[in-house]
């Protein structure tokens, strides 16, 4: 059964040109990191930058940051396996940045410094609501890392046409070196170049492959469809709603669930939240906003076209690579199958430079989460919790890079045993936890006066402890066979594999509960002050300059 | 200055801005756009979700003879609506927010230096 598992790269001249894109990839980045640590002087310029990046620049890094390697080869192979319903991911994953533009982004640059905690420390008790907010930022941090580790390894092996665990360890652990390398030394003004680069990359080669497919079809969409429809096998049910969720009540609910996790995630996720401090105004993180829009629509567009090309134009039966790889290997494949084929020059330079591409993807979004669990650690919980008296700047700054150090071999550590569990759920589960936890404590902080301490910890507390424990069982950790994580056990009684449509609500719910039960009134004395400053940036925090 | 001075000296100015009418009519300007679009895009997307799970014929009735069906136009209608109030957003904030906030933020400047 080896001899069919993915033969991508076996040749040995391929292998050697996408190992040397590779090396290229890692030596810019590595450049761009000693070039920023150069500049890096204050905190302003390690946590934010200096806020001094563009609404454009933020843009595409906001983008960078987002389109991690599972919606760039997990969508359009979802799409290439399950038709129309693998495209419904991206549309949630988009929608969401609305809430994001109207409701988070500019009061949020108003509001805060550095982290997400910031802006709820503004009114409230500092010790409580910095831990409860670090807890989640990490927690939320380190669900989505361990899922892009594990995908990292799986694959890089993928791309190199290697299988062994070892090979996959090892470069698990090489990611993770470099993402400690990129935060310590670089900061966020490292860390939001090597993410420019990458969505300037991942851009670039998908306009390419996008272009390559429409040409096979004479830019005629239809055309692609039916062809598409036609090979998959499953005739027009592959262009219609049905193929991979809602196949009864429970699984509609699912994906209602799934839909609301999705799109009210976004704006909760901690390192999107702390994107929007590396701009020098309220005007400039809307710019942003709108520019990720731009961006992150385009992409998913030309997903379909890719997902839909490799239906079309590849093999993926049962035993295929496409099918083997769950879809993952989709993109790379088309490319050398568009570039001309398996054996043809351009094919191989074409499927290299895809992979390339996913790599940096890879790096470019661990590096963020990284250096948003290491900011919260050293600004939150150490500045203000552990620490018996406030640190200076730089000690708070050697403890974010000695966090980061942490924090990257605690995710190597735990993805090296994980490569073998389907973790794919985890990245649903970050955005779940996020919408349940950091969303309601964010959006009563801006709009509702009585909110208070107490509140904000109960619905932080609350909204993660519930979305946690739904999904500990439900049927993704067992009982359900060889589909669950633990095999063999059966402790599940809640029936649906994303808690959202529960946890969402009980977040929200828990925050108006501690709010009343806590009966504190103290933070409403700088709610007026906290609304001007989210509303007009009077005595916000500028860019810093030098 | 100690720090308890500069601090009540800028409460002071905060509550100024927030006493003024500009400000008043700043909130609400934005009230009125955030909140009825919010309930509009999310019910749009809710909608595309729920037709999904439940009207399957008709996201699969196929439009003019192609291979494009319903399902597939209201997918990329949901694109077209983001891209459309993401601009509209930007457009309002642009011409009706930002000159009011300005105008604030320099009330602040002002006033905290009295």
């Amino acid at each position: 059964m080896n001899a069919l598992l993915v033969p991508l790269a076996t040749e040995p001249g391929n292998r050697t040109l996408t190992i040397s894109l590779f090396t290229a990839v890692v030596a810019v980045t590595l450049y761009i990191t000693w070039w920023a640590s150069r500049q890096n002087k204050t905190a302003a310029d390690y946590y934010a930058g200096g806020r001094s990046f563009s609404g454009a620049q933020n843009g595409l890094a906001i983008s960078g940051d987002y389109m991690s390697a599972a919606s760039f080869l997990g969508i359009s192979g979802s799409i290439a396996l399950y038709g129309y319903d693998g495209f419904l991911y991206s549309i949630g994953f988009l929608v969401a940045w609305l809430v994001a533009l109207l409701l988070v982004a500019e009061l949020l640059r108003n509001s805060g410094r550095f982290t997400m905690a910031d802006q709820l420390a503004f009114r409230m008790k500092q010790r409580p609501v910095r831990t409860a907010a670090a807890t989640s930022t990490i927690v939320v941090s380190i669900f989505y890392l361990l899922a892009q580790m594990v995908g990292a390894g799986s694959l890089v092996g993928l791309l190199l046409g290697v299988k062994s665990d070892g090979v996959k360890a090892a470069v698990i652990v090489l990611v993770g070196a470099l993402m400690i390398v990129y935060v310590t030394i670089g900061g966020m003004k490292g860390t939001t170049w090597v993410q420019i680069v990458k969505a300037v990359l991942l851009m670039a080669g998908t306009v390419l492959i996008t272009f390559l497919v429409l040409v096979k079809f004479h830019f005629n969409l239809s055309d692609l469809l039916g062809t598409a429809a036609e090979k998959s096998g499953k005739g027009e049910a592959f262009l219609q709603p049905g193929l991979l969720y809602g196949k009864d009540l429970t699984g509609q609910i699912d994906f209602l669930s799934l839909g609301l996790a999705l799109v009210l995630g976004t704006a909760g996720l901690p390192h999107i939240l702390i994107r929007f401090y590396t701009v020098p105004d309220s005007r400039s993180a809307r710019r942003s906003v709108q520019w990720a829009i731009g961006l992150i629509g385009a992409f998913y567009l030309m997903t379909l076209a890719l997902g839909f090309g490799a239906a079309a134009l590849l093999d993926t039966g049962k035993g295929s690579a496409v099918e083997v790889s769950k879809g993952n290997v989709a993109s790379p494949l088309l490319a050398e199958s568009v570039g001309g084929g398996a054996d043809s020059t351009g094919g191989a330079i074409l499927l290299a430079l895809i992979a390339a591409v996913a790599f940096a993807t890879i790096l470019a979004v661990v590096a963020g989460l990284t250096l948003t669990s290491a900011s919260s650690f050293a600004h939150d919980l150490y500045a203000n919790v552990i620490a018996k008296q406030k640190p200076t700047e730089q000690q708070e700054l050697r403890v974010a890079r000695f966090a980061a150090i942490g924090i990257g071999a605690v995710s190597i550590a735990l993805a090296i045993p994980a490569q073998k569990l389907n973790i794919a759920f985890l990245v649903a589960l970050a955005f779940a936890v996020a919408a349940s936890a950091n969303l309601p404590a964010l959006l009563y902080n801006l709009f509702w006066k009585r909110f208070n301490t107490a509140g904000a910890t109960w619905s932080i507390y609350g909204g993660l402890i519930s979305a946690v424990v739904l999904v500990i069982f439900s049927p993704v950790v067992s009982g359900n066979g060889d589909k669950s994580m633990i095999t063999g056990a059966d402790f599940q009684w809640f029936p649906l594999s994303n808690p959202g449509i529960v946890s969402i609500p009980l977040g929200f719910l828990f925050g108006v509960l501690g709010t009343y039960l806590g009966k504190d009134r103290t933070s409403e004395a700088r709610y007026n002050e906290l609304s001007v400053r989210a509303m007009t940036g009077a005595g916000a925090e500028g860019p810093a300059k030098h | 200055m100690d720090e308890k001075v500069v601090h009540e000296r800028d409460a002071r100015a905060y509550e100024a801005v927030h006493d003024a009418a500009d400000f008043k009519e700043l909130k609400r300007r934005y009230r009125n756009f955030v909140v009825p679009w919010t309930i509009a895009f999310m019910a749009w997307y809710l909608a595309y979700v729920a037709c999904n799970n439940w009207a399957r014929d008709f996201m699969s009735h196929k439009i003019g003879g192609s291979h494009i069906n319903v399902a597939l136009v209201f997918g990329l209608g949901q694109f077209v609506s983001t891209f459309f109030i993401a601009a509209l957003y930007g457009r309002f904030a642009n011409r009706k927010l930002d000159p009011l906030a300005h105008g604030l933020n320099a009330k602040y400047k002002r006033e905290r230096r009295r």
